[in-house]
C-alpha cells in the first residue's frame, strides 16, 4: 500500500517536521512558563501597589512580547505541516485529531490573542482590576493551547476512543471524553507545562543574576529570584513527579520506547534501573546475539520493575523480548504482530474490492467484521505492523533515546537543588556575594532549554517508526511529493528560522542591558 | 440536542461554520491591505510609525482567525484538510511563509539590535500584504474552478502537476478573484485607517487612495461574478455520488438559494456604500459598512460553492475524485462532538468585541504612543 514512496521523501519530511517543531519549543515554553510568573508579578503589584511591582512586570512583559512573536510565527506552520506533508495521516485520523486543533483555535488562541492586546496596550486604557484579569487571562490561555495539542500529541502515542471504519478508510471517534482524559493525555499536559514553569523560572533567575553580577537594579533583581525560585522549585518537583508517571505510561503502552530509553535489551524480573550509562556503540545492532550492551554503566537493582510497574519483581521485557517475543511472559513477538496485521489489511482489501464489484451483501458482512469489537482488539490493534518488513525497524534509535532520558532526569534533580539554593542564598541577604552562583545560574538556562528538547526527542524519537502507534508507521504517513520540493522548504524554514532566532536573540540580550525603566518610558531607545 | 441532527444537516451546519471564518478572515485582512500601503500613505517615520501601530494592534486577530480556521476545516472536512494542503503546496506554503515573516515584524522593527534593520521588517509586512490576500484569493478561486488531484480508494492524494497548486494562477478567472480581494483588503485597510488614526493628513490621503483601489477593485469583482454566472460547474448526485459537469450551475444555485443571494446582494451593496459614502460624506464609520458587507459576500460565495449539490473542491484531473460537503466531512460523532463546541463561539466574539471596543475607544495619536509602554 506505500509503494511508490520513496524513503528519502520520509527522512525529509521528518526532518522537516523535527526542525519546525523544535524551532517551536525554543520559545513555546518560556511563553507558558513567564506568562504565569508575569500574571503573579502584576498580582503582587494590584495588591501591594507598590510601584516597583510594576516595573517589574514590565520589563519580563517586553521579554514576553518579543519571544511570543516568533514563537506564533513558528505555531502556524506546525499547524498546516499536517496537511501539507503528512496528508495520508491528516485523512486516516483527522477525524479524531482534527478536533482538538480546532477546538485549541476557538477555545484558547483567541483567548490569549485578544486578551495579550489588553495586556500590552491597555495600561492607561482600562482599570487596574481589568489589566490584572487579562493577564491572567493571558497566561490561562497560553496553557489551554498547550492541553488540546497535548491531547492530540498524547492520543498519537496511545491511540483511545475510536473505531477503524473500512468504508472511509479511517479512524473514527467513539468517545471525546477517552479522548480528552486518557491518562496519557493528562499526564503529558501536566508535565509538559510544569517543565515549561522550570525553564521560565530558570530563564527568570539566570537574568536577574546577571543584573547583580553588574551589581546594578538590584532589588528588581532580587524580588524576580524570589517569585522565580518560589515558582520554579514548586514546579520542579512537580515535574520530576509527573515525568515519573508519564514513564509509567510509557511502560504499559510503548514498552519499546521503554525498552529503548532504558537501554534495555534483554528484559527480566526485577529489572535494575541504568542510572548512569555509555550505549556500546559497535554493540547496539539488535541483530547481534550476545549483546553487552553497556560499554560501562552504573545499575541500582530492582528499582525499574518497581517504577514501570509498582512491583519489586515484575517483568520488564527489554528491546530483544518484544522483537522475538517471550512466551513465559506472554510477550508477542513482532512475526505474530506482523501477521495479524497483514490479515487486517487483507480483509480492509477483500472488503475495498467487494464494494467495487457491488456484491452488497460480501462488502457488508465484512464491514460488520472489521468494526466488530474481537476484530478490532485482535487484528485490527496490530494494523500498521502489517507494513512492517523487518522486524528490527521497530526499534527506535536506542543511543538517542537512553541519552534524552537521562540528560532530562539528571538535569531536573539538579533543577530542584538550583532552586532552592537560589531562594536560600536570596533569602538570607547573601545572593550578591555568591558571585560563582550567579554565574552558574547563567549557564542553568541553557541547560534548561536543553533538558525541554530532550524531553520531546525522547518522546518523538522514542515511538518511532510509528507516527500513531501500532496503527500507522511514518513511512505511511507522509504526502506522496517529490523529495526536492521538501528539501526546497526544508532549507527555507532553516534559513528563516534561523535568521529570525537570531534577530530574537539579539533583540532580547539588548532589552535585557537597558533593563527595567522607570515608569512611562517606551521600549525603544 | 445535536444528536438528534441528521449528518446533512451537521455537514451543512459546519460548512456554514467554516465559511464564516473564512469571510471574517477575508474582511481581517483589513490588515494585510493596510501592510501594503504603509509606504504610500505614510509620508515620514512618525506617520509610519503611526500606521504599524495602528495595524499592530490588530494583527494577531487575523492572524489567529486564519489558524482556526485551518483547525476547524480540519475537523470537519479532513479530506479537504489533506488534499488541497497535501496537493497544492506550494500555494499554501508561499501564503504560510508570508504569515511567518509577518509575525515578528510588528514587534521586531523597532527595536534596537534588530539585526535586520527596520527596513527590512517593513518589506516583510508589504510582502505579506501582497502574497496574502492574493494568494488567499486564487485558492478560493479554485473552488469554482476546479484543482489538479485524484484520491485513490485509500483518498491518498496525487496531484496532476509538479506546480503543485501554483497552476491555479494560469487561470484567469482565479486571478480575477485574488486581485479582487487584494484590492478589497487595500479599501479594507484605508477606511481602517480613516477610523482609528487620529491625523488629518492620513485621513486625507486615505480618501484619495480608497477612489485608485475602488476602481480595479470593482473592474475585477464584476468579470469574476458575471464570469461566474455564465460558467459551468460541478454537480453531485446525493444518491450515487456520482459528479457531473453543469451548465450555469452556480447560476442556477442563486436561483435556487434566494436567501443566500439576497446575503450577497447585500454584501456587495454594504460594500458599496461603505466605500461611496466615505468617498462623498467622508465619516469615520466606513469600515462598518464595508467590513460586514465583505462577510455577507464572502460568506455567500462560500455558500454558493458548497450548497445545493455542488462540488466545493472539484477535481479537474479526475472529476470523480471531486469533494463535496458529504463525501470529505469528518464522521457524525465527531460533527456532534464539535457542534458543541461551537456553542463557545458566541461568547468568544462577544469578549473579542468588548476588548475591541475598550482598546479602540479613542483613536490613536502619535501623543498617545509617546505615552505608551509598548509600541511597535
Ligand atoms: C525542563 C524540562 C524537563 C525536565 C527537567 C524533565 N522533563 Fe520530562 N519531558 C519534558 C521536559 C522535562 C517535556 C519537553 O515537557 C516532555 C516532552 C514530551 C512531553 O510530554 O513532555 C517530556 C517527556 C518526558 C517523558 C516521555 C513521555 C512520552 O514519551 O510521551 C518521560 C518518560 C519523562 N519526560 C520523564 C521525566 C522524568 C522522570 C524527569 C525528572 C526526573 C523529567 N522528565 C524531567
Ligand atoms: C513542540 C514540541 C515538539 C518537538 C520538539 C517535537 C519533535 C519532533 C521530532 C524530533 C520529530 C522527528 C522524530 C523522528 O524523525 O525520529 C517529530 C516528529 C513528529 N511529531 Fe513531534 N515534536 C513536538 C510536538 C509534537 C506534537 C505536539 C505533535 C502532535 C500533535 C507532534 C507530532 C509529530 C509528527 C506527526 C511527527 C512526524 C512523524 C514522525 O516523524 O514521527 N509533535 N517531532
Ligand atoms: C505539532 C504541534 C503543534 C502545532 C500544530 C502548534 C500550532 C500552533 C500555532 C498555529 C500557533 C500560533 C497561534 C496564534 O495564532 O496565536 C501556536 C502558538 C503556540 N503554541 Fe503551538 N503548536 C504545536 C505544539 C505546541 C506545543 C507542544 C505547545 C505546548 C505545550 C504549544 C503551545 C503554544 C503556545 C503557548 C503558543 C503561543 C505562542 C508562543 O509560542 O509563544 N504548541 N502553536
Amino acid at each position: 500500500m506505500i509503494e511508490g514512496i520513496d524513503l528519502s521523501l520520509v527522512d525529509w519530511s521528518r526532518g522537516q517536521f523535527a526542525l519546525t517543531a523544535m524551532y517551536h519549543w525554543i520559545f513555546v515554553p518560556l511563553t507558558l512558563g513567564l506568562a504565569i510568573i508575569i500574571a503573579i508579578m502584576e498580582t503582587l503589584y494590584v495588591k501591594t501597589g507598590n510601584q516597583e511591582w510594576k516595573r517589574i512586570t514590565k520589563f519580563w512583559m517586553t521579554l514576553f512580547g518579543i519571544n511570543f512573536a516568533i514563537g506564533v510565527a513558528t505555531g502556524i506552520i506546525l499547524e498546516f505541516e499536517f496537511g501539507t506533508n503528512w496528508s495520508t495521516y491528516s485523512w486516516f485520523v483527522g477525524d479524531i485529531f482534527g478536533a482538538p486543533l480546532a477546538i485549541e483555535g476557538i477555545l484558547a488562541f483567541f483567548m490569549e490573542s485578544t486578551f495579550i492586546a489588553i495586556m500590552f496596550f491597555g495600561w492607561n486604557k482600562v482599570s487596574k482590576g481589568f489589566h490584572l484579569t487579562a493577564t491572567w487571562l493571558t497566561a490561562i490561555g497560553a496553557n489551554l493551547s498547550a492541553l488540546w495539542i497535548l491531547v492530540a500529541n498524547a492520543w498519537m502515542q496511545k491511540p483511545v476512543g475510536m473505531v477503524f471504519n473500512p468504508e472511509k478508510a479511517r479512524m473514527e471517534m467513539t468517545s471525546f471524553w477517552d479522548v480528552l482524559f486518557s491518562p496519557m493525555a493528562v499526564h503529558k499536559f501536566l508535565h509538559t507545562t510544569s517543565s515549561s514553569f522550570v525553564l521560565a523560572s530558570i530563564f527568570v533567575i539566570g537574568i536577574s543574576a546577571w543584573f547583580i553580577l553588574k551589581n546594578r537594579d538590584i532589588v528588581f533583581a532580587r524580588k524576580s529570584i524570589v517569585v522565580a525560585a518560589i515558582f520554579g522549585f514548586l514546579a520542579s518537583v512537580y515535574t520530576v513527579t509527573t515525568g515519573d508517571s508519564s514513564a509509567r505510561d510509557v511502560a504499559h503502552h510503548q514498552p519499546m520506547k521503554f525498552a529503548a530509553f532504558e537501554g534495555l535489551y534483554n528484559g527480566s524480573e526485577g529489572a535494575g534501573l541504568v542510572a548512569l550509562g555509555l550505549i556500546s556503540r559497535s554493540e547496539t545492532d539488535p541483530s547481534n546475539e550476545n549483546l553487552k550492551d553497556f560499554a560501562m554503566k552504573i545499575e541500582i537493582p530492582n528499582i525499574l520493575s518497581y517504577m514501570a510497574f509498582m512491583d519489586w519483581d515484575a517483568f520488564v521485557p527489554g528491546i530483544n523480548d518484544l522483537v522475538r517475543g517471550n512466551e513465559k511472559y506472554g510477550v508477542m513477538s513482532a512475526t505474530e504482530k506482523i501477521t495479524r496485521g497483514k490479515f487486517a489489511i487483507e480483509k480492509l482489501t477483500a472488503y475495498k474490492l467487494a464494494k467495487k464489484s457491488g456484491t452488497t451483501s460480501l462488502s457488508d458482512s465484512l464491514k460488520t467484521e472489521i468494526m466488530s469489537p474481537e476484530f478490532q482488539k485482535n487484528y485490527f490493534s496490530y494494523f500498521g505492523y502489517g507494513y512492517i518488513s523487518d522486524p528490527n525497524t521497530l526499534v527506535p534509535s536506542v543511543a538517542l533515546s537512553f541519552y534524552s532520558f537521562h540528560i532530562m532526569v539528571v538535569l531536573g534533580m539538579y533543577f530542584i537543588f538550583f532552586f532552592l539554593l537560589a531562594l536560600f542564598y536570596t533569602l538570607k541577604g547573601r545572593i550578591h556575594k555568591k558571585r560563582k552562583f550567579l554565574w552558574i545560574a547563567i549557564w542553568t538556562i541553557p541547560l534548561a532549554y536543553l533538558a525541554s528538547q530532550a524531553g520531546w526527542v525522547l518522546a518523538e524519537v522514542g515511538r518511532q517508526p510509528w507516527v500513531i502507534q501500532d496503527l500507522m508507521p511514518t513511512m505511511a504517513a507522509v504526502t506522496k511529493i517529490s523529495t526536492g520540493a521538501v528539501q526546497v522548504t526544508f532549507w527555507l524554514f532553516a534559513i528563516i528560522f534561523t535568521t529570525l532566532l537570531i534577530a530574537e536573540i539579539k533583540i532580547m540580550m539588548r532589552q535585557i542591558k537597558i533593563g527595567p525603566k522607570s515608569e512611562g518610558g517606551t521600549t525603544h531607545v | 440536542m445535536f444528536e438528534t441532527f441528521s449528518l446533512i444537516t451537521l455537514q451543512q451546519y459546519w460548512w456554514l461554520i467554516v465559511s464564516l471564518l473564512g469571510a471574517l478572515f477575508v474582511f481581517l485582512m483589513f490588515v494585510q491591505g493596510g501592510e501594503t500601503l504603509l509606504f504610500s500613505i505614510a509620508k515620514n517615520e512618525k506617520e509610519k510609525s503611526l500606521l504599524v501601530n495602528t495595524l499592530g494592534r490588530k494583527w494577531e486577530f487575523t492572524f489567529t482567525t486564519l489558524v482556526t480556521f485551518g483547525g476547524a476545516f480540519f475537523a470537519s472536512f479532513p479530506l479537504f484538510y489533506a488534499t488541497s494542503f497535501g496537493g497544492a503546496y506550494w500555494v499554501w506554503f508561499a501564503i504560510l511563509f508570508s504569515f511567518v515573516i509577518q509575525a515578528v515584524s510588528y514587534e521586531f522593527r523597532k527595536k534596537p539590535a534588530n539585526f535586520l534593520g527596520a527596513k527590512t521588517y517593513e518589506i516583510f509586512l508589504f510582502i505579506n500584504g501582497l502574497l496574502g490576500p492574493l494568494l488567499v484569493g486564487i485558492a478560493v478561486g479554485t473552488f469554482f474552478n476546479g484543482a489538479m488531484f485524484s484520491l485513490d480508494d485509500m483518498n491518498r492524494v496525487t496531484w496532476g502537476t509538479p506546480f503543485r497548486g501554483l497552476e491555479a494562477v494560469l487561470t484567469f478567472h482565479n486571478v480575477a478573484l485574488g486581485l479582487a480581494v487584494l484590492f478589497l483588503s487595500r479599501i479594507l485597510g484605508l477606511l481602517y485607517f480613516m477610523n482609528s488614526v487620529d491625523n488629518a493628513a492620513i485621513y486625507d490621503r486615505s480618501k484619495k487612495h480608497l477612489l485608485y483601489n475602488t476602481v480595479p477593485f470593482l473592474v475585477f469583482f464584476l468579470y469574476f461574478v458575471i464570469a461566474l454566472l455564465f460558467k459551468d460547474g460541478f454537480a453531485y448526485n446525493p444518491e450515487t455520488g456520482v459528479i457531473s459537469i453543469e451548465s450555469y450551475k452556480y447560476l442556477h444555485n442563486l436561483l435556487a438559494m434566494p436567501i443566500n443571494t439576497i446575503l450577497l446582494l447585500t454584501g456587495v451593496i454594504l460594500v458599496l456604500y461603505g466605500i461611496i459614502s466615505t468617498l462623498l460624506k467622508g465619516g469615520t464609520k466606513g469600515i462598518w459598512c464595508g467590513g460586514i458587507g465583505t462577510v455577507f459576500t464572502v460568506w455567500a460565495l462560500f455558500i454558493l460553492a458548497g450548497f445545493n449539490q455542488t462540488s466545493f473542491y472539484p477535481s479537474v484531473f479526475n472529476l470523480q475524485s471531486s469533494l463535496t460537503i458529504e463525501n470529505a466531512s469528518s464522521s457524525k460523532f465527531t460533527l456532534v462532538a464539535m457542534s458543541y463546541v461551537s456553542l463557545f463561539v458566541p461568547f468568544v466574539l462577544g469578549y473579542i468585541w468588548f476588548a475591541w471596543k475598550a482598546m479602540n475607544k479613542k483613536q490613536i495619536s502619535t501623543e498617545e504612543l509617546e505615552q505608551e509602554h509598548h509600541t511597535y
